[in-house]
């Protein structure tokens, strides 16, 4: 008796489950599905848990206009625990078994390089928000972050510049992985070919999470005591800068002896970490919290209420996951369906207002324009502009300085339709 | 019109204000309101010059007013280009006068604008409050200045530096002073006998900054200064080598004493009771997040009490890490002694469980906490720079080990924890209750990597990962100074501290921490039981 029942009750369970799925699928008839795929656990939450919550915020802002080609979206959210290979599948499932139409995700450039072989494989599209090493362009990526060319040498410009200080002797410190060797051979070369002498320019590299920075900090203190004026670059990553500014703050190192300009920290990481000790020291960037037009302050409104938390800060790869969810709805209003072939089509030229009182451009190498900002570190922990590119700068996804990628150019629009098209041998297909 | 015609009471009263204070300022100062307002007018270029201008009145407001400027401090009024000190108020902002300091209304956010400085501008500032202060009647206030001045190395203040080095009284900043003089003697045009002299004067400073200057000089074109800089920065070099070893090995001191702090927990729940503890390091982290509350309700409720937050936050990390140690040991690890994989595995998703709690409860960002004053700065020691948090750290670390020591030594508890590692059927017998000794000495180890997390969380951040970048090193330090024995703990830790600062300048952090591992490696291989091996028959057992 018990028996029958148990078996009963699991047939009831089964038609119930099979009725959701039907009443799920009718439902997914109506509504557009967006995927994210951000670490919401594990060492990348830290900085990619915000970017979940923007592309939420975004899709409910959307939600409220009415939504896309009069469907409403739907976020489809995974979690793949900062865990490379993790990335992978969590991309399958969500464009195979959820069939979203669009996936917003990834920070770290080995999770996307994880996941491209994927959305190559199924035809999908990913934005991808976050400043990266370049020396990429994907068909099925858009690369709403900074490339180095939007970033990293218009730094090095300013610092060069009689207003940013005249350096004339270069650190470029880092963290050891891919971002920071490829930004550094990319800057290495520039400052080469601006007449700086090898021996003026001093590599570092120390591990992930690295903390006791002493020797390092006092090897730059030492390099930078030598009669010319120094500045470091710094591509360290992630939790290795709070250690990293603190001893510095204790050394003394003030920015106007040795200003170090970094490229990997913003709002959120200054959030944990007194910064009176370290008003004045840079960071390059594409938007700044503190930038001062309607569009921001609106943003920043929105978000607080969003979020329920007027604490908390906004960042560059925010504006970048903003600009790339604007340009993906126009795109898909302008192709009037959501398929990927035509939505890649449609997105390029798309231009959307950005954060900073301008509008950026997705171009045909999939990058788009933006202006460049270099802010300095104000003892509230924001930062403040002091210097910005004259008008917008076009991401170059190969950089003009590696001789790798001097000749190769990329563009995705009919008859090219090529990622790597080397303007020497007149092919597609790399160097 | 209506829009146009509302400020203008305001304004009225506003101009009146002004000129009451300006009639109350004694008749003999001159007034500096236009050089005041001169730095809200142009580019940074102007800027610069407006603070050379408004240096060389030498009003004594000017230092004042300068140091706002560099603070950030300063603002325009849009309306009528005036400059005022400015601090938030509400949405807006309280205007002062910055030349007599006294309130002058309050405008609007956007009716000022912020007067913007960079890095330039601050050096230019720094150099011109330098000469303000350099007679001021505070010694401290003349030290500084002194310093400044010494940085900028200006040959047009030589002749003001003369009259300061007149009059200067203390010996210390009368050193100063002569060097800033020499250093802007090296940069003048004066005579090769003079930069010599200066030379001389910089060379017996004897440090870093004396150095780099002495390599500026000695890029000069006359040949006597050229031979005499070369020389004496030759002398320096030699002297700064010594010292770069002296601080090479303090480094180490310092590194190793961390090591030390997040091994000595592990060394007696690993090292004495024989449990492999993956939650180890999360039990640092509870340690820092403990910080991070008490000095989040100080903050928020007793503000004065803020250097007092660590000896407040001590006890309560340890308590708090050591009751979470004594649950996990009741509620897993007890049903799981004699078994060390499935205790590796449990205590391994016990550590994931508190790190997603954590992150769940304080979110995944880093919390702010602050250095008390007495941890903040440095001091010199010859001529290596000693930071204060790092110095407190050796010597907290130091106390910690010594006060374990006592307690396993000294005191029956101690006894009773001895007595059960080595025979525990024995100590049963002889009537000592030995689960909860098991309880109490893991409890022990937890709440010691808990104060651990306390000094931890003023060098690192306090993040859910916290943990995570200590728990290889802890074992790694227990393993190579020999399980089972806290001096072994205590000499592995610094060991391996020196050698991987001495290894670090010449092969970089990456390879320094590789070939420390290699190492480690081989040396386990010649001795398994590490670097203090127990002896006798409980070793066996």
């Amino acid at each position: 008796m018990l028996k029958r029942f148990g078996r009963t009750l699991g047939a009831l369970a089964t038609a119930a489950m099979i009725g959701a799925g039907v009443s799920g699928a009718h439902a997914a008839d109506d509504t557009i599905k967006v995927g994210i795929l951000h670490s919401l656990s594990g060492t990348m939450a830290i900085s990619e848990t915000t970017l979940k919550d923007t592309v939420l915020f975004l899709i409910d802002e959307q939600n409220k206009k009415g939504g896309v080609l009069g469907k409403k979206l739907e976020p489809v959210v995974v979690d793949p625990a900062s865990n490379w290979p993790l990335f992978a599948e969590k991309a399958r499932e969500l464009i195979s078994q959820d069939k979203v139409a669009v996936v917003f995700g990834c920070w770290t450039s080995v999770s996307r390089k994880s996941v491209l072989p994927v959305f190559k494989e199924l035809n999908s599209i990913l934005f991808y928000p976050v400043q990266y090493e370049g020396e990429e362009s994907e068909r099925n990526v858009f690369y709403t972050g900074a490339a180095p060319n939007q970033q990293a040498i218009p730094a090095v410009d300013y610092l060069m510049s009689e207003e940013g200080g005249g350096v004339k002797r270069w650190v470029l410190e880092g963290t050891d992985y891919v971002y920071p060797r490829t930004t550094n051979k990319i800057l290495e070369a520039y400052l080469k070919a601006k007449g700086v002498p090898a021996e003026d320019i001093m590599i570092n590299y120390t591990p992930f999470g690295f903390s006791d920075w002493q020797t390092e900090v006092a090897a730059i203190k030492k390099f930078g005591s030598e009669g010319k004026k120094t500045a470091v670059v710094s591509t360290v990553n992630g939790d290795a800068n709070v250690p990293f500014y603190k001893e510095l703050g204790n050394q003394g190192i003030k920015a106007e002896d040795i200003p170090v300009v970094a490229f990997s920290v913003g709002e959120e990481e200054l959030a944990g970490i007194d910064t009176a000790p370290l008003v004045g020291h840079l960071a390059a960037w594409n938007y700044f919290q503190s930038i001062d037009t309607p569009e921001n302050e609106d943003f920043i409104k929105k978000w607080h209420a969003f979020i329920k938390n007027d604490k908390r800060t906004t960042n560059d790869p925010m504006e970048a996951t903003y600009i790339g969810f604007n340009a993906w709805v126009q795109a898909v209003e302008k192709a009037g369906t959501t398929d990927p072939d035509k939505v890649i089509d449609a997105l390029i030229g798309v231009s959307v207002p950005n954060l900073t009182g301008g509008f950026s451009t997705v171009m045909p190498n999939h990058h788009i324009t933006k202006p460049v900002f270099i802010g300095e570190i104000q003892d509230n922990g924001q930062l403040d502009v002091v210097w910005q590119t004259p008008g917008l700068v076009v991401g170059d996804e190969w950089s003009d300085y590696l001789p790798d990628s001097a000749d190769l150019i990329s563009d995705w629009r009919a008859p090219m339709s090529c990622g790597n098209f080397n303007v020497k041998t007149g092919k597609c297909g790399g160097s | 019109m209506t829009k146009l015609r509302l400020p203008q009471p305001f304004l009225v009263l506003l101009l009146a204000l002004m000129a009451a204070f300006v009639l109350a300022r004694p008749a003999t100062a001159a007034d500096i309101h236009p050089e005041v307002n001169a730095l809200g007018q142009g580019d940074y270029a102007a800027l610069e010059q407006a603070i050379g201008a408004l240096a060389a009145t030498g009003d004594p407001a000017a230092a004042g007013i300068l140091d706002a400027l560099s603070n950030g401090d300063l603002y325009v009024r849009k309306s009528d280009g005036a400059v005022f000190k400015a601090t938030r108020a509400g949405s807006g902002y309280t205007l002062i006068d910055p030349v007599t300091g006294t309130e002058a209304g309050s405008a609007g956010r956007s009716d000022v604008t912020k007067i913007k400085v960079n890095n330039k501008i601050r050096g230019v500032v720094r150099a011109a409050s330098g000469s303000l202060t350099l007679m001021s009647p505070d010694p401290a206030k003349r030290y500084s200045a002194a310093a400044d001045v010494l940085k900028s190395g200006d040959p047009a203040q030589i002749p003001l530096l003369d009259e300061a080095i007149s009059r200067e009284s203390d010996a210390g900043i009368k050193r100063v002073l002569e060097q800033a003089r020499a250093a802007a003697v090296l940069k003048s045009d004066l005579p090769s006998a003079d930069k010599v002299a200066a030379v001389a004067v910089i060379a017996a400073r004897g440090d870093q900054d004396a150095l780099g200057m002495l390599t500026t000089a000695a890029a000069s074109d006359d040949p006597a200064v050229k031979a005499a800089a070369e020389d004496a920065a030759a002398s320096i070099q030699g002297q700064l080598q010594l010292w770069q070893g002296v601080q090479n090995i303090w480094y180490g001191v310092s590194l190793g004493s961390v090591l030390l702090l997040a091994a000595i927990g592990l060394a007696i729940t690993f090292g004495v009771m024989g449990i492999i503890n993956m939650a180890h390091g999360e039990m640092v982290m509870l340690g820092a997040y403990t910080t991070f509350v008490v000095q989040e309700t100080i903050r928020n409720h007793y503000p004065g009490l803020f250097d007092w937050s660590l000896a407040i936050a001590l006890p309560l990390a340890f308590l708090v890490s050591g009751a979470v140690g004594i649950l996990i040991e009741r509620s897993v690890i007890r049903f799981l002694y004699g078994r060390p994989l499935e205790t590796l595995l449990a205590t391994w998703g016990v550590s994931l469980i508190l790190q997603q709690a954590v992150r769940t409860w304080f979110g995944p960002n880093n919390r702010e906490v602050g250095n008390p004053s007495w941890m903040s700065g440095t001091f010199d020691l010859g001529h290596i720079a000693i930071t204060y948090n790092r110095m407190w750290i050796v010597v907290f670390a130091l106390g910690v080990f010594a006060v374990l020591m006592l307690v396993l030594k000294r005191t029956p508890f101690g006894l009773q924890t001895r007595a059960v590692t080595q025979n525990r059927p024995m100590a049963s017998s002889m009537g000592i209750r030995t689960p909860w000794v098991d309880a109490f000495t893991f409890g022990l180890g937890s709440g010691i990597a808990g104060i651990a997390g306390v000094a931890l969380s003023q060098i690192d951040n306090v993040s859910p990962n916290l943990g995570q970048n200590y728990i290889i090193d802890s074992f790694m330090v227990v393993v190579f100074g020999g399980v089972g024995n806290l001096w072994g703990t205590l000499v592995g830790a610094f060991t391996l501290g020196i050698a991987n600062k001495f290894l670090e300048p010449y092969a970089g952090a990456v390879l320094a921490k590789i070939l420390v591992l290699v190492f480690i490696i081989l040396f386990i291989q010649k001795r398994p039981r590490g670097l203090f091996a127990l002896k006798g028959r409980s070793v066996e057992a």
